[in-house]
């Protein structure tokens, strides 16, 4: 379960580059909108891209409790876990 | 961060994305001439920004209609629909809708967002899904939160995105709702209702399309996208507006499953609200018949919305992707989206402007929303006007 928790972050991060700036930093604490400057448009392409890499959904609703890197990245393997 | 320091970062990030002493939203309308010509300060100007498709607001039938249920049943009702606030007028006006789109039942709520909200919060709870199309309506993605139910977006317009959601949700897409509108407010596109509904079929969802900008402009008789593509039947429940083609403010929802009628008993916003005024009842009423009857109407908007569609495609503008009454021009960035907009206003045209996080993929637009009742001169004073500002705005 740890390796996949792992394989989702590293996935994360990945897609998480192409929406901030070249030289910023993420980690798992990583704040998303006030250190990466994620506004709720560019969260909402974020979890598109994620959905088609993890062929899951992510409800609107469970967005609202995600601040960090981290919390997103569990949140996507929690959702994948539940589906397989 | 206090309460108020939130609205004083509000008023920052207005004040970096628009200059002083332009009142961009919330335009002051001093005058109103007509339903295409009004006064901004001290000029005339066209609308161009409404949504006055058929140019009712001005009908002699309405006005009339309107002044009579004043003068007879007072300014308000003072109560909800579930209280003192059903008059005689209400009920009929929810007769006329059923049996303008022949079906089952129709409830009529205060406004077209109530509609919206009152429906879905009506429909789906807390085990139940909704699957909306991202380019929504804020009164969707608002009745959907109220609802408690799950909330899941697909790619507007997209048929794969949609499916692909569907099949994940398994044995939950019998509980799923599926929300589309028929003519997005933003772009001007209409939803691909046929492969919607194979797809609802095919999974046993339910749908709801909200007609609130193809109403009056699509179908023979002005029903929308469902007379238009002949699916009527197929289509669980039909939200939409009179704040539109049909010149009032007010909403709808009509179906032919016995069960809406239920709604009245557990949505808020159709409980804990006052009924829409005498007066609105009545001029919608009288708005809805010559919207049926208006074909002359339709012709000439379609006339109107092709003529100005093909002017700002043939002067480069980038546009929505398909010609309709909205006319969506897609900029770059919001200064010149509000370049333009203010270029068009000194020619004397108002027109809307739609600024990110507002618009879909954070674009920045300048809504056009054209009537049947612009005169063709309007409308080459339109594309003159254009013309002119594109030198400018993309020099």
């Amino acid at each position: 379960m740890a390796s996949d928790y792992t394989d989702v972050l590293q996935k994360l991060c990945h897609h998480l580059k192409q929406f901030c700036e070249p030289d910023a930093q993420i980690t798992p604490q990583t704040d998303l909108i006030h250190q990466l400057a994620i506004d709720s448009v560019k969260l909402l392409n974020l979890v598109m891209e994620i959905e088609d890499e993890f062929d899951i959904s992510v409800p609107l609703n469970a967005l609202a409790d995600v601040q960090t890197v981290h919390e997103l990245a569990n949140l996507i393997h929690q959702i994948k876990s539940a589906q397989q | 961060m206090s309460l108020l320091d939130k609205l004083d970062a509000v008023a920052a990030a207005r004040k970096a994305l628009l200059p002083e002493g332009i009142d961009v939203f919330g335009t002051p309308i001093e005058e109103v001439y007509s339903s295409t010509e009004a006064r901004i300060g001290d000029r005339r100007i066209l609308f161009l920004g409404t949504n006055n498709y058929l140019g009712l607001t001005f009908a002699p039938e309405c006005l009339a209609a309107a002044h009579s249920a004043i003068d007879n049943e007072g300014t308000g009702t003072t109560g909800s629909r579930m209280a003192n606030g059903s008059y005689s007028g209400h009920r009929a006006l929810e007769r006329e809708f059923a049996d303008f789109y022949h079906c089952h039942s129709c409830i009529v709520f205060t406004t077209g967002y109530q509609a919206n909200l009152a429906t879905i919060s009506g429909l789906a709870g807390v085990d139940d899904v909704v699957l909306i199309d991202g380019d929504s309506h804020a009164s969707i993605y608002d009745g959907c939160r109220l609802s408690g139910a799950e909330i899941i977006r697909f790619r507007h317009n997209d048929m794969v995105d949609l499916e692909k959601r569907l099949r994940r949700l398994g044995d939950r897409s019998r509980s799923t709702l599926i929300i589309v509108e028929g003519i997005y407010s933003m772009l001007g596109d209409r939803a691909p209702l046929a492969d919607i509904v194979k797809l609802k079929d095919a999974y046993g969802s339910t749908l709801l399309l909200d007609e609130a900008h193809s109403l009056g402009v699509l179908g023979k008789t002005g029903q929308g996208l469902v007379e238009e593509t002949g699916l009527i039947d197929k289509v669980d429940f039909i939200t939409g507006t009179f704040s539109k083609s049909l010149g009032g403010i007010g909403g709808y929802c009509v179906s032919n499953h016995a069960q809406l009628d239920q709604l009245r008993y557990v949505s808020r916003p159709y409980i804990f609200t006052a009924s829409p005024t005498p007066a609105t009842i009545a001029s919608t009423r009288a708005a809805l018949k010559l919207l049926h009857d208006g074909i002359e109407l339709r012709q000439q908007l379609w006339k109107n919305v092709h003529q100005l569609y093909s002017r700002l495609d043939d002067l480069g503008y980038q546009l929505g992707p398909e010609p309709s009454p909205v006319i969506a021009i897609i900029l770059d960035a919001p200064r010149q989206a509000l370049m333009l907009w203010k270029g068009l206003l000194d020619h004397g045209i108002y027109v809307n402007l739609v600024l990110p996080p507002a618009t879909p993929d954070g674009r920045s637009l300048v809504r056009c929303s054209v009537s049947a009742v612009h005169t063709s001169e309007q409308m080459d004073h339109v594309g003159s006007a254009f013309a002119e500002l594109r030198e400018i705005i993309f020099e």
